[in-house]
């Protein structure tokens, strides 16, 4: 028993056996400008402490990494409405909050560049530069009627299911649904 | 002012905002050697309590901070 107690308290405990990367994993669910925006705030911070960090974007949070020029390609009716109503693109996203038919959202984008504040096109090439993994849900892909070419392929890492997203969540230390 | 603790690198980021001066650091930190110290010049008052917290989780190390009231300056030795 003691010889053990022993062996425990001569393992050094240095930084570098700790830097067993730590991980956040976030869940970028809204499409809201407000929120995509401190979801890559605490991405490009986390990254910057030297934590992996990886972005799964689903339903709404989509729209961020959507080509502003993307074409309505959907099939079908319904998706090519669905298409039409949320057309996406980073410089389209709105305020959760006094968005007011866009008014809102653009004195916001007015203060954020007097303050400095990097948009989000930015912000996703900050994090592409601390190596942020961006992964694009498949499944909602397909209901919201959205295809790869429509999407800044050059910005994402993969194109993954919920499986694939917890497989990476269970190993996060952090791990945040935005 | 430690005159060895001079600073090897100058970074301004005056102006920038949370968490831009703790992601500029670390950006820079990663071309520089061990051992060498890194001024962050920073009008964001957060970077107070900020950067000292970064430093103790990236295991840097944190000299000193100068606050004039508006501009602070603080130096950081890259330790890993």
């Amino acid at each position: 028993m003691s010889s053990t107690t022993t062996e425990e308290k001569v393992i050094p405990e240095s930084k570098e056996e700790k830097k067993t990367k730590e991980k956040v994993t976030m869940v970028v669910f809204s499409g809201d400008l407000d929120k995509v925006l401190a979801s890559f705030i605490i991405a490009t911070g986390a990254a910057s402490m030297g934590m992996d960090v990886t972005m799964f974007f689903t339903f709404w949070g989509l729209n961020a990494i959507k080509k502003n020029e993307a074409k309505n390609t959907a099939p079908g009716v319904m998706k090519k409405m669905l298409g039409v109503l949320n057309k996406g693109g980073s410089k389209r996203l709105p305020l959760s909050k006094f968005h007011m038919g866009g008014m809102g959202t653009s004195m916001m984008k007015k203060l954020m560049k007097q303050h400095k504040m990097p948009n989000i096109d930015e912000m996703i090439d900050l994090a592409k530069q601390m190596n942020v993994k961006l992964l694009a849900c498949t499944i909602t892909l397909d209901i919201l009627g959205i295809s790869k070419d429509q999407l800044r392929e050059d910005v994402i890492d993969g194109y993954v299911g919920a499986v694939s997203y917890l497989s990476e969540a269970k190993d996060g230390n952090v791990n945040l649904f935005i | 002012m430690n005159e060895e603790d001079k600073p090897d690198v100058v970074l301004d980021a005056v102006g920038l905002l949370c968490p831009m001066p703790a992601v500029k650091t670390a950006m820079e930190l990663e071309k520089m050697k061990k051992g060498e110290v890194i001024e962050v010049l920073t009008s964001d008052h957060i970077s107070k309590t900020d950067l000292p917290v970064w430093c103790r989780e990236t295991g840097n190390q944190l000299v000193d901070i100068k606050d004039d009231g508006e501009i602070l300056k603080i130096r950081i030795r890259k330790a890993i």
